[in-house]
């Protein structure tokens, strides 16, 4: 009973982690980009790693206070998508596809460079007392630390319950967006260009400046992910790198592509399978058979065996329509 | 918009059309889309070079010629899906001009040249597969102001326009038979209505003119005769309709004047009753020796393929040159 107890209580911990809003957020503008729109983004994380140095860098090292570092962070991340876009996105998708993954390890790399040691910490990264302040400033909590359902974190400062709520929230208000702008009209010229672009062109709507706002807002979304997952702790350039991308778009697929809800139940999933897979091996299987390293090793493979039996079997993910959208790329 | 105004009277138009000169490139009394000098070349092959062509507001016109002469690749220069090789560019370019309702569009692309009002459908059909056919009308609308993204997430603003739409859908696909469809996925359409729907689609903003790419390729032949009904209807309520086919028995009945292209220049324009009989528009569809029987060896004397031989070499060095 304690285990599993226990178990829950992990559980749960893992499901409202900053970490684990910041993936929504990301998911949900990668949702807006290949689920409505078709667009094949393969650099979401480079749109999080923009957000959450613009924001960070603003504050650590030019003293900017909370309002304008998130303005900045929003800049770099629409300034990413337009340099991104204008070239690719005249052009067929795939292309898009290469220049993101692409972009995406360039600025990593260039975030990663040790000539730039005293702007972004190079390599070693951000520590999150040095562009905390602004964040924790604006906190209306009360001092102390809070116990609900069998966690505890404290109310403001580092891995805290201030994040959280913003993060949730956010993530809230995103969806509302999303599903406000999917229902409009607006919305509805996205889904054409996905089906056809050359239609949607001969019916009199510029499918450039329709896609190139999809990107910039889905790659906004990104940006707020990438602040929020590193708010608590530290930014790291290779936290944000290839696998995060990969990772998000499985969440995605997962929870089906072209949904509202889908990329939020996706990254319950995605989070939640992980952890009790982990915590059952390690609880049962003993140690001389599987290690808890190899555990977590083992769980990512279910979790790839996963994506590959849910393209097979289920294309529109879990809340998909398949008449509307089956993965189709 | 259509112009109400103007006198669609088919037998008076014919009448108009009647007294000009059968030549390719003839001046029309109300041209709607003027083209001058517009050419496409792949590489060394030269696949449209217009020098000049008028149509005439409120007629079917018809653009016929055999496959490879250029037809569809003139319709998307127009619409401006592609781009002629001599465009005027900012630095130098060439003299490819051409302008629909007194606009001049050469430096315009595809969404603009439909929101003019030449809106057209496509020869291999561009269903919104995976939306209803009723969202796969209501793209088709303009000035909705839902579409800006800023207004999008704010229904009141665009609940209005939203309702005209709706019922000029419904309107269009009562009239293309497809109302009982409007639920359904475009892709699980036939082939048919898939091109029923594209038409009517394209008629959701009100176009000032319609250019269909081959709209009874695929069509099975008792769903060609409505199609050509609902073309004669359009023509009846003022849209001007430009439409490509290959098959010239299929425009007789229903287009007022002919344009015939053959590897990529026009070479003969006139009533659907006389152009077939023009010597360029046989040779260009049959052949220049067609009516001489090549099993025939009485025909076939060494004068006839001598008179052959140097035409071939006539030819030859004009392609030289």
């Amino acid at each position: 009973m304690d285990f599993v107890i226990g178990l829950l209580v992990s559980v749960f911990q893992t499901l409202i982690s900053p970490t684990t809003a910041g993936f929504v957020l990301a998911a949900i503008g990668l949702n807006i980009h290949f689920g409505f729109t078709g667009l094949m983004n393969m650099g979401q994380a480079g749109f999080m790693l923009m957000g959450a140095y613009g924001f960070g860098v603003s504050v650590s090292f030019f003293g900017l206070g909370f309002w304008p570092a998130l303005l900045v962070a929003i800049v770099c991340a629409l300034v990413f998508g337009v340099i991104l876009g204008i070239p690719t996105l005249k052009l067929r998708g795939d292309y898009l596809a290469i220049v993101t993954i692409a972009a995406a390890e360039i600025v990593r790399m260039i975030f990663k460079m040790a000539m730039l040691q005293p702007v972004t910490g190079g390599p070693l990264g951000l520590h999150s007392t040095t562009y905390r302040e602004p964040f924790s400033a604006l906190s209306p909590l009360p001092e102390g630390s809070t116990t609900i359902l069998g966690v505890t974190y404290p109310n403001t400062g580092g891995n805290d319950w201030w994040v959280r709520i913003v993060g949730w929230g956010l993530v809230a208000l995103c969806l509302l967006l999303t599903w406000a702008l999917m229902r409009s009209p607006w919305g509805r010229v996205l889904k054409g260009i996905r089906e056809d672009e050359d239609a949607v062109r001969s019916l009199g709507k510029s499918s450039f400046a329709f896609k190139m706002q999809a990107l910039l807002l889905g790659g906004v979304m990104g940006a707020f992910g990438g602040i929020i997952m590193t708010l608590p702790s530290s930014m790291q350039p290779d936290m944000m790198g290839r696998p995060l991308t990969f990772n998000l778009w499985m969440i995605v697929l997962l929870g089906g592509a072209a949904t509202i809800f889908g990329p939020v139940l996706g990254t319950l999933i995605f989070f939640a399978v992980r952890i009790v897979l982990t915590t059952v091996a390690g609880e049962f299987v003993p140690r001389d058979i599987l290690s808890a390293a190899q555990t977590e090793q083992l769980a990512w493979v279910l979790v790839g065996v996963a994506l590959m039996l849910l393209v097979i079997f289920r294309p529109q993910g879990i809340l998909g329509n398949k008449k509307e959208l089956s993965f189709n790329v | 918009m259509s112009d109400d105004t103007y006198p669609y009277d088919r037998e008076a138009l014919r009448a108009t059309l009647r007294t000009l000169e059968q030549t390719p490139g003839v001046a029309k009394p109300d041209p709607i889309l003027t083209v001058d000098h517009i050419e496409r070349r792949f590489g060394g092959m030269t696949a449209v070079s217009v020098d000049h062509l008028e149509v005439q507001r409120g007629a079917i016109t018809a653009l016929i010629g055999p496959n490879g002469a250029g037809k569809t690749t003139f319709f998307n220069l127009i619409t401006g899906f592609d781009q002629p090789s001599n465009a005027k560019r900012l630095i130098g370019g060439g003299d490819a001009a051409w302008a629909f309702n007194g606009r001049t569009m050469s430096r315009t692309g595809a969404a603009r040249a439909a929101r003019a009002g030449m809106v057209r459908t496509f020869q291999l059909t561009k269903a919104l597969g995976r939306m209803t056919v009723l969202q796969n009308m209501l793209i088709g609308a303009n000035d909705q102001p839902g579409e800006n993204m800023l207004l999008a997430p704010f229904k009141p603003l665009w609940a209005a326009r939203e309702r005209e739409n709706m019922e000029r859908a419904a309107e269009l696909l009562a009239r293309f038979k497809l109302d009982t469809k409007k639920d359904d996925m475009a892709g699980d359409l036939s082939g048919g209505q898939k091109k029923l729907l594209e038409m009517a689609r394209a008629l959701m903003s009100n176009p000032a003119m319609i250019m269909l790419d081959e709209p009874m390729a695929g069509v099975n032949p008792a769903l060609t005769q409505s199609l050509l009904d609902h073309i004669q209807a359009l023509r009846d309520e003022g849209t001007t309709v430009l439409f490509v086919e290959h098959d010239m028995h299929m425009v007789r009945h229903i287009s007022d004047w002919v344009v015939v292209m053959a590897q990529g220049e026009l070479i003969a324009e006139g009533l659907p009753e006389s152009v077939m009989q023009s010597e360029a528009v046989v040779d260009a569809y049959l052949g220049a020796h067609h009516d001489k029987d090549l099993g025939d060896d009485d025909a076939i004397n060494t004068g006839f393929i001598r008179a052959i031989a140097t035409e071939i070499e006539e030819e030859l060095e004009e392609d030289v040159r």
